[in-house]
């Protein structure tokens, strides 16, 4: 097999594992502050990438545009969800928890499922055909702009994270739920802005993954799956954990799908989460629980 | 259990046996899907409900129990009267192998769900490999009409697979009884409420841990093989799915966890409601895909929400059958 062929694969593979790597981030960022699952993580992503197809049919918007208007309502969907329905349930058990949010995603499977039908869709856009060169290595120029724009959004959260009052607060209700109360912080509040990040971060990671793949309602689960497969290998409510599981993930589909069969890929990635949950349990960058 | 639930369950009892004499054949296989959900539910409440140990991965021990005796007899012409060892020996040994490598691990709580369903994803893909059995095209078992019932091979009418289960759901449900009384129940519970105050008392929580998924596992494998023989295909896509792991703890859910009667009341809440969905979207000549789930969602939705310890300890109240939890 020529090494060419290897190196543009894992090329491949790094950038949609960077575009991977912004929808875990937006699971983990929320289970790292809210201690909620979000089970229609997936499903959310779906939504997302429908939203971007109908953007580009209706209106021609450009799915790197797309990402404003998608994004914000997302934001708005996120914080309304966490403030309307999870909140209540912050202080039910885990499994009273999930069952919550399984409903919520059984309900948009299918929501899309009823409005859209079985059939995949797509987004054709002139740069999905191009590529940069560099010598024999090939960069594909839609999935060179996904993942940069993956990247500026989680670098943008990350400084927010770090830099901003709010960011800071929210850092503080997820080290200390009690101590934030305590201090006069609210954390519910907090909780459902947290929330609505999170959704717009799974918003735009839709609106780039749409370039890459054709949408389903049946990616929805998968997705999901996906999505706690990075953030467990990367470390549960790790935000630089979420990137590098994306890419490791990425990576590791892109060869399998090289080397074995493309149907076998995810089987790679369900093997490493089991490995990483039984040598690692916090996973590659996250701190001791 | 008071004397009024006594007598209320033995009215219930002999409904069910009579049930097959008065029935159409939709009414029974309804009746005895409620029933595969009702055993399955009542396997899975051992490990969450009894236990505290959270799988989503329980469509694994139904896959596997269900290609071993079909492979066995497709292959080896083997009955299910020696298929059924070899699919529990199986499943308990998966159970005791993810059990062990979580509890060895300390991993707990949303890892230990996450691993389960790691487990059944992985072998689901697996088994799309498997060419041996099948792969995606699916397993199929020479269909056989037999007029009489003959149990050693499972082959038979609807009427005896009706009973097969009926006895299950049944043994399940005196076992289950029996096991919240025993020695067992009582540490099990001490490490669903408090597992560190549980080890403090002195109790090996991995011991009973381990017992409870190599249990519940054992059980469901049961479920696997009757499912082999009821619907006599397999495809990996669509036993190993995480959508059957759920349909499998809808009903103790819904129900009521850790509850006794509430895997069976769940499960025939939730085949009753999404039949009558059905019926309701077939009447009114409703054919898009997904408005059943759309509203199966929904219902679970309202049931989380407003009754979060389940139907059956509300009902139970309302009845006067105050189960002791």
């Amino acid at each position: 097999m020529p090494i060419e062929l290897v190196v543009n694969v894992v090329i491949a593979g790094v950038l949609t594992g960077l575009v991977y790597g912004l929808m875990a981030l937006g699971l983990s960022v929320i289970f790292g502050v809210v201690r909620v699952v979000n089970f229609a993580h997936g499903e959310m992503m779906t939504i997302a990438m429908y939203a971007t197809v109908v953007l580009f049919a209706s209106l021609q918007l450009d799915p790197f545009l797309a990402v404003v208007p998608v994004g914000a309502a997302f934001f708005v969907f996120g914080y309304a969800l966490q403030a309307g329905l999870i909140n209540p349930f912050i202080t039910r058990p885990e499994h009273s928890q999930f069952m919550l949010l399984l409903a919520v995603a059984i309900v948009m499977v299918n929501g899309l499922l009823m409005v859209f039908g079985p059939d995949a869709r797509n987004v054709q856009v002139d740069y999905q055909l191009e590529s940069y060169a560099i010598g024999p290595i090939l960069f594909d120029k839609a999935r060179v702009y996904a993942s940069a724009t993956a990247v500026a959004a989680s670098a943008a959260l990350f400084a927010f994270f770090k830099f901003t009052r709010t960011g800071k607060a929210i850092r503080a209700c997820a080290d200390n739920y009690l101590g934030a109360k305590v201090v006069g912080l609210n954390v519910r509040r907090y909780y459902a802005l947290t929330f609505g990040l999170g959704s717009a971060c799974v918003a735009v990671a839709g609106c780039m993954m749409i370039l890459l793949v054709d949408v389903s309602p049946v990616l929805g689960p998968a997705y999901t799956l996906l999505a706690f497969v990075i953030v467990i290998v990367g470390g549960l409510g790790s935000m630089a954990g979420a990137l590098l599981g994306g890419v490791l993930i990425g990576v590791s589909e892109a060869l399998a799908g090289l080397f074995i069969q493309p149907s076998a890929k995810s089987m790679f990635s369900f093997a490493l989460l089991i490995l990483v949950l039984l040598l690692r349990p916090q996973g590659l960058l996250g701190r001791k629980p | 259990m008071n004397r009024r639930a006594a007598v209320l369950l033995a009215v219930l009892a002999a409904m069910l046996v009579a049930l097959p004499a008065v029935a159409s054949s939709y009414v029974l296989s309804v009746a005895t899907l409620i029933l595969f959900f009702a055993f399955t539910g009542q396997a899975w409440n051992v490990m969450m409900g009894f236990a505290g140990q959270l799988s989503l991965g329980h469509s694994l021990y139904v896959g596997v129990a269900a290609y071993a005796v079909a492979g066995l007899f497709f292959h080896f012409g083997i009955g299910p009267w020696a298929g059924v060892w070899l699919a529990i020996l199986l499943c308990v040994a998966l159970g005791a192998t993810i059990g062990f490598l979580a509890f060895r691990f300390g991993i707990s709580g949303v890892y230990f769900a996450l691993l389960t369903i790691a487990f059944a994803e992985f072998t689901r893909i697996g088994f799309d490999h498997l060419d041996w059995l099948g792969g995606p095209g699916g397993l199929f078992i020479k269909v056989e009409q037999r007029e009489y019932s003959d149990l050693l091979n499972l082959r038979g009418p609807p009427q005896m697979f009706y009973y097969v289960m009926l006895a299950l759901a049944a043994a399940a449900f005196a076992l289950c009884a029996w096991l919240l009384r025993s020695r067992a129940g009582y540490y099990w519970q001490a490490i669903r409420e408090d597992e560190q105050a549980a080890q403090a008392l002195g109790i090996n929580t991995f011991r009973w841990k381990m017992l409870a998924v190599m249990l519940s596992s054992a059980l469901t494998a049961l479920a696997g093989v009757f499912f082999a023989f009821y619907y006599n295909n397999l495809f990996p896509e669509h036993i190993f799915h995480i959508s059957r792991s759920i349909e499998i703890i809808l009903g103790p859910v819904i129900g009521g966890v850790g509850t006794l009667f509430g895997p069976i009341l769940g499960a025939a809440v939730l085949t009753i409601l999404a039949d009558s969905i059905t019926e309701l979207l077939a009447a009114l000549g409703i054919e898009i895909p997904g408005v059943k789930q759309v509203f199966y969602g929904v219902v679970l939705l309202v049931v989380v929400m407003f009754l979060p310890h389940g139907i059956w300890p509300a009902l139970a109240r309302k009845l006067g059958l105050e189960e002791r939890r």
